[in-house]
């Protein structure tokens, strides 16, 4: 086994991590929790004395 | 600039400081581009002294650009989005500070190295060894900064802008010391400990991730937060921005190579360079349809939102150029837009059409909210719709002007007659490019004008944002 060996180990690696990241976001089971998740931006609105997000008539 | 519209959590200051910067830096380094194009067009321009000559002027204007300009953007909307979406504040206002200050006693430093003539030689990292190590440390309290918010964030999961910011920064820490290591033979004066072949492959390792991460990465997360922001609704994908972010920085450290086509780079080091390249569309695109889609349902606010038109239209130049990039990193195509100003014209649809358009859509909405206004309530709408139409225009002169030249240089350059000599002298091609130089000129002239009406409309709404403030206090008393 030689060095060469690795690389393509790491090649599979590779492949393998990202069918898993594919699988992890893609996985039905967690649709609801990044439907949350992209909501985030508007969670926070808070916001100085005026400030309204949703206004965008300007 | 008042303290009286500090946030009761958020650290708005340093967001602030930073903000006004980007307009500042962005102007002095537009203005040095244009100057520069002028000398390209009218070389009698560099009134033959030194420091004003194109082999110094240039360093220094894509410094600004890239580090002082694009830099401060990527300061002012990192530290906005993560506390914003983090729902804290910052992990240290005194760091917060050291960045602010030293970031732009760096650019300053530069500025005066630059045109003297101090350099390592390096693209786009020519400052020498004592600035490295201030950027080295600045860049780490960043760091330690930004990091240190997200741990102690009261929201459970760290929205994607953060994911790009942090991959961002963590890269450019890497890259910028692992391609500045050198031996200092005097005060500014250093040498890399990288030689020959191996020095070019390290230098262009840190030149496409320059690209790849400051450039893609980091403008990704402000996609990321002020598009939705922007146009009132989530992003059209959450999974797909998973997947986009893997993808986009796993691949992007691959692809220098394809600098060095038709070098003293081994073969397969090119081909893997070009390889990469290629494959690099898929995720480049994922992230720009995933922008793009996020308007669904919501075109029609285009129609009166010149800032949402301004996020948008930025996408669109992503999207070109991400298509471009790959499409010239393919041998055959390199070897008729290698050295060409082909090259030039794709970075800046790049700098021009995505960077800059992004981050001033995002400034004309995050500039309002420092002073105390609504997101994107600027003195003027008008101004800001004359300055998308001046950016774009001022663009797509820039890159057609360009592509022409580009193309009609690699087509000279490789002519030959029947006798195998070649057809034309270099100085021929040379000469041939005048007229695109001129256009141009007048290209970013006219994006520079945008930013300097930008600079009006900031000014103005702060100007208002004070008299409102220094009205209320009596009242209050």
């Amino acid at each position: 086994m030689d060095i060469n060996d690795v690389r393509g180990l790491g090649s599979i690696f590779a492949l393998i991590a990202f069918a898993g990241i594919f699988w992890w976001a893609y996985g039905s089971s967690r649709r609801k929790r990044f439907e949350d998740d992209a909501e985030i931006p508007f969670r926070d609105n808070d916001e100085m004395p005026a400030h309204d997000d949703n206004d965008r008539s300007k | 600039m008042s303290t009286a519209f500090d946030h009761p959590e958020y650290n708005y200051k340093v967001v602030r400081q930073f903000a006004i910067m980007t307009v500042v830096w962005g102007i002095v380094g537009m203005a040095v581009g244009v100057l520069i194009a002028a000398q390209l067009a009218w070389p009698a321009l560099n009134f033959d002294t030194p420091w004003l000559s194109f082999g110094r002027l240039r360093p220094l204007h894509t410094n600004a650009v890239i580090f002082a300009f694009g830099g401060s953007a990527l300061f002012a909307t990192s530290y906005y989005i993560v506390q914003r979406t983090c729902r804290t504040r910052l992990f240290s206002d005194t760091l917060a500070a050291f960045t602010f200050w030293g970031w732009n006693a760096i650019i300053v430093a530069a500025a005066i190295t630059l045109p003297l003539g101090f350099t390592s030689t390096k693209e786009y990292a020519e400052l020498e060894w004592p600035i490295d190590i201030a950027v080295a440390i600045v860049w780490v309290a960043y760091v330690v900064n930004f990091l240190g918010t997200i741990a102690i964030r009261k929201e459970s999961h760290i929205y994607v802008a953060n994911w790009f910011f942090a991959a961002f920064m963590i890269m450019v820490a890497i890259l910028y010391i692992g391609n500045n290591l050198s031996v200092p033979v005097s005060m500014f004066k250093s040498y890399s400990i990288y030689a020959g072949t191996v020095d070019a492959m390290v230098q262009w390792w840190w030149g496409h991730n320059a690209v790849g991460f400051f450039l893609t990465a980091g403008f990704l997360g402000i996609m990321y937060y002020f598009v939705p922001k922007q146009a009132g609704r989530p992003v059209y994908s959450y999974r797909l921005s998973i997947v986009h972010f893997w993808a986009l920085i796993s691949i992007y450290v691959w692809a220098g190579g394809h600098h060095l086509h038709y070098s003293a780079l081994p073969d397969w080091a090119q081909t893997a360079g070009m390889i990469m390249s290629l494959i690099l569309l898929a995720p480049s695109w994922g992230g720009m349809i995933n922008g793009m889609m996020t308007l669904s349902g919501a075109w029609h606010k285009l129609r009166n939102d010149p800032i949402l038109r301004f996020l948008v239209v930025s996408l669109s130049f992503y999207g070109m150029s991400t298509f471009e990039g790959p499409m010239m990193s393919i041998k055959t195509v390199n070897a008729l837009s290698h050295n060409t100003d082909w090259t030039i014209g794709h970075v800046h649809s790049g700098a021009l059409g995505w960077v800059a358009m992004v981050s001033i859509g995002a400034l004309y909405h995050l500039i309002p909210i420092m002073f105390g206004r609504k997101a994107g309530d600027m003195h003027s709408v008008k101004l800001i719709n004359v300055h998308f139409w001046l950016s774009t225009i001022g663009t797509v002169l820039y890159i057609a002007a360009m592509w022409v030249n580009g193309i009609m240089q690699g087509l000279m350059w490789r002519a030959v007659n029947a006798d195998g000599t070649l057809t034309y002298s270099f100085v021929e091609s040379v000469e041939a490019s005048h007229g695109g130089y001129v256009v141009r000129v007048l290209g970013g002239a006219l994006f520079l004008l945008g930013m300097l009406i930008m600079a009006y409309n900031v000014y103005m709404t702060v100007r208002s944002a004070n008299k409102e403030v220094a009205n209320a206090v009596p009242a209050q008393a």
